[in-house]
C-alpha cells in the first residue's frame, strides 16, 4: 500500500468515527435529558446534568405511573408478537396453496395481494377503522386479524416468490408416501420456508413495534400502544407537559428494540436487504 | 389438496377482506358522497374531488411534499452511496460504522419525530424562536430527520451492491490506467444502477408517504403550512367535521399519485433487469 491510500485510508477513518459520533448524538441526548430534572430540559437540552439537575431515576418512576408506560409496553408486545406468529403462519399457508392450486380464482387472489402493498394506509384508514369497530375487533386481540389483513400483501408476496423457486418433487414423493396435505406443510414446506419467515417476521415486527395510526384509530387511548402512549402524553397535554417524564418514555421505547437489535443484527439487516430488493 | 382451502386461505382471506378489501371498495365509493358516518352517505358526484382542490391546503400539502421528497431522494442517496464507497474500502471497525448508521432505522416514527423536536427546538432557542415558526424550519427538519433515519438503510443497499462488483473489473480498469474518478465513473457506477434505482424508489415513497414523522415533529405547524399529503388527509377527515367525503377524495388523489410512481418503478426495475 502507498503512503498516499494509507494517508487516504486514516482521513476516512476519521471522518467515520466523526459521523458516528453525529449519529450517536441525538440517542444520546435523550438519554441525558432522561436523568434531568424537568424544567431543566426545555431550552437548555445540550446542558449536562449537573448537581441541582439530576433527577436520578424520578422521571422513569413518574414515566410510568402517571403515562401507563408500563401497560403500554405489554400491550406492544403482546400485540407485535402475536401478529408476527399468526402472520408467519398463516401466510405461509396461504402462500403454498395460492402457488401450487393454479387456477383463475388464486392467480386473482394473489394479484389482490400484490395490489395492496402499493396502496398508502389513508386510502383505507377511515372505512377500516368502521369495519373493525362495527364487527368488534377492535381490541388488543382483534387487532392481531387486523395486522393480518395489513400484512398479508407484503407477506404472501415475498414467501410465494421463494415457494416458486423450490422443486415440487419433494412435496409430490410425501403425497405418494402418503402425507395429507397439512402434514407435507408442516413437515416439508415450512421448515424449507424457514429462511423467508425469518425476513419476513423481522420486517412486520418492526412494523408492528412502531405503527401508530393504526393502533391509535382502532384501540384509540384506553388500549393505548407504546407509540400511541408517546403522541398521547405529548398532544394530550397542552402546554403542560412533563418533559422529564416524557424523556423517560423516548428512552423506555428505543432501548428494547436496540437491544433486539444488537442481538440479531445479521437477521435484520439481510432481511431488510431481502425486503427491499423484492418490495 | 384443493379442498383444503378452508385452512390454507380463508384465515388469511377474511383478515384480509376485513382489513384491506371492503374498506378499499367502500373508500372509492365513499369518495363520490357527502358523509358524516358511513351510515348517512349521500351521492353528491364529483363534488368531493371539486372541493378538494376549494382551498390551498391540498396544493400546499401537494407542494411541500413534492419538494420535501425531491431533497430527501438526493441527499440520502447522496450521503447513502458515499458512506457505503468508504466503508467497502476494508476500513478497520467497518462492522461497527455500519451497525451505528443503520440504527436510526429501528426507531418508530413518532419517537425520531419527538427526538428531532427537542434536538431542533434546542439549537432554535438559542436564536429565541421554535420549529414552528417559520415552515423553513419544519422542511429542513423534516429533511435531516429523514437523512439520520433513512442514509443507514440505503447504505446498507449500497454496500450489498458494492460487494456484488466483481474485483477484477477494477483491476482491469486500474492495469488500463484509468484513474480511481474513471473508475468510480465508468465501472463502480454503472455496475451499481439496479441500488441505485432501488434505493431511489424506497426513499420517494418512504418520504412522499411520510406521516408520523411529520405528526410528531411540526404536526404542520406553523399554520398548517409544513403538513404533507398524509397528514392534511388525516386532518381532513378527523379536523372538520362534514368533511370526511372530501378526506376521502383526498385520499384517492394520493393513492393514484402513489400507484403512478409504484408501475413507474416497475417499468423501471423491469427494463434494468433485462439490460444485466
Amino acid at each position: 500500500m502507498t503512503a498516499g491510500k494509507k494517508f487516504g485510508g486514516t482521513v476516512i477513518f476519521i471522518l467515520m468515527i466523526i459521523l458516528s459520533a453525529i449519529f450517536l448524538f441525538p440517542i444520546f441526548i435523550v438519554f441525558i435529558n432522561s436523568f434531568k430534572t424537568k424544567f431543566s430540559i426545555m431550552g437548555s437540552p445540550f446542558r449536562l446534568p449537573t448537581s441541582e439537575t439530576f433527577a436520578g431515576f424520578e422521571n422513569y418512576v413518574t414515566g410510568i405511573k402517571s403515562a401507563g408506560i408500563g401497560g403500554a409496553f405489554l400491550r406492544s408486545l403482546f400485540i407485535t408478537v402475536f401478529s408476527v406468529l399468526i402472520i408467519a403462519l398463516l401466510c405461509s399457508m396461504t402462500a403454498w396453496y395460492l402457488v401450487r392450486v393454479k387456477n383463475k380464482f388464486t392467480k386473482i387472489l394473489y394479484s389482490m395481494f400484490v395490489f395492496s402493498m402499493i396502496v398508502p394506509f389513508q386510502m383505507v384508514m377511515y372505512t377500516m377503522t368502521y369495519v373493525v369497530t362495527k364487527i368488534k375487533f377492535n381490541n388488543p386481540v382483534g387487532i392481531i386479524f387486523v395486522y393480518l389483513g395489513f400484512g398479508a400483501g407484503l407477506s404472501v408476496f415475498m414467501l410465494s416468490g421463494f415457494i416458486k423457486s423450490v422443486p415440487v418433487d419433494l412435496e409430490e414423493a410425501a403425497e405418494i408416501d402418503g402425507c395429507t396435505p397439512v402434514q407435507t406443510f408442516f413437515r416439508i414446506v415450512f421448515p424449507i420456508l424457514k429462511p423467508t419467515v425469518i425476513t419476513v417476521t423481522i420486517l412486520n415486527a418492526m412494523w408492528i413495534w412502531n405503527d401508530y395510526l393504526l393502533p391509535y384509530l382502532i384501540l384509540g387511548t384506553q388500549n393505548k400502544t407504546l407509540p400511541v402512549a408517546i403522541q398521547i402524553a405529548m398532544q394530550g397535554a397542552y402546554g403542560s407537559v412533563n418533559w422529564g417524564g416524557f424523556m423517560a418514555m423516548l428512552v423506555l421505547a428505543i432501548v428494547p428494540i436496540i437491544i433486539f437489535y444488537l442481538f440479531s443484527q445479521k437477521y435484520i439487516i439481510e432481511g431488510v436487504i431481502a425486503g427491499a430488493v423484492k418490495g | 389438496m384443493k379442498k383444503y382451502f378452508p385452512l390454507f386461505v380463508l384465515p388469511t382471506l377474511l383478515a384480509f377482506a376485513m382489513a384491506f378489501v371492503i374498506p378499499f371498495i367502500m373508500g372509492i365509493y365513499l369518495s363520490f358522497n357527502k358523509f358524516t358516518t358511513v351510515e348517512n352517505a349521500k351521492w353528491t358526484g364529483f363534488d368531493n374531488y371539486v372541493r378538494v382542490f376549494g382551498n390551498s391546503d391540498f396544493i400546499n400539502a401537494l407542494w411541500f411534499t413534492v419538494l420535501f421528497t425531491a431533497v430527501s431522494v438526493i441527499t440520502v442517496n447522496v450521503f447513502a452511496f458515499l458512506i457505503a464507497l468508504a466503508l467497502t474500502k476494508a476500513l478497520r471497525g467497518t462492522n461497527i460504522f455500519r451497525t451505528i448508521f443503520f440504527m436510526p432505522n429501528l426507531i418508530g416514527g413518532i419517537v425520531l419525530g419527538y427526538i428531532w423536536n427537542l434536538i431542533i427546538n434546542g439549537v432554535l432557542s438559542y436564536f429565541g424562536v421554535d420549529i414552528s415558526y417559520s415552515a423553513k424550519y419544519g422542511f429542513w427538519g423534516l429533511v435531516i430527520l429523514t437523512n439520520w433515519q433513512l442514509i443507514g438503510y440505503m447504505m446498507v443497499i449500497y454496500i450489498a451492491g458494492l460487494q456484488n462488483i466483481p474485483k477484477d473489473l477494477n483491476e482491469a480498469a486500474e492495469i488500463d490506467g484509468a484513474t480511481r474518478g474513471q473508475a468510480l465513473r465508468h465501472v463502480t457506477i454503472p455496475m451499481l444502477m439496479p441500488s441505485v434505482t432501488i434505493c431511489t424508489f424506497l426513499t420517494l415513497t418512504n418520504s412522499f408517504k411520510l406521516f408520523d414523522q411529520n405528526l410528531a415533529l411540526t404536526a404542520g405547524a406553523p399554520a398548517r403550512k409544513t403538513a404533507m399529503l398524509a397528514l392534511d388527509i388525516y386532518n381532513t377527515f378527523y379536523g372538520r367535521a362534514g368533511w370526511q367525503g372530501v378526506g376521502q377524495a383526498k385520499a384517492v388523489i394520493f393513492f393514484i399519485i402513489v400507484a403512478m410512481i409504484a408501475f413507474i418503478q416497475l417499468k423501471f426495475t423491469g427494463s434494468k433487469e433485462v439490460e444485466s
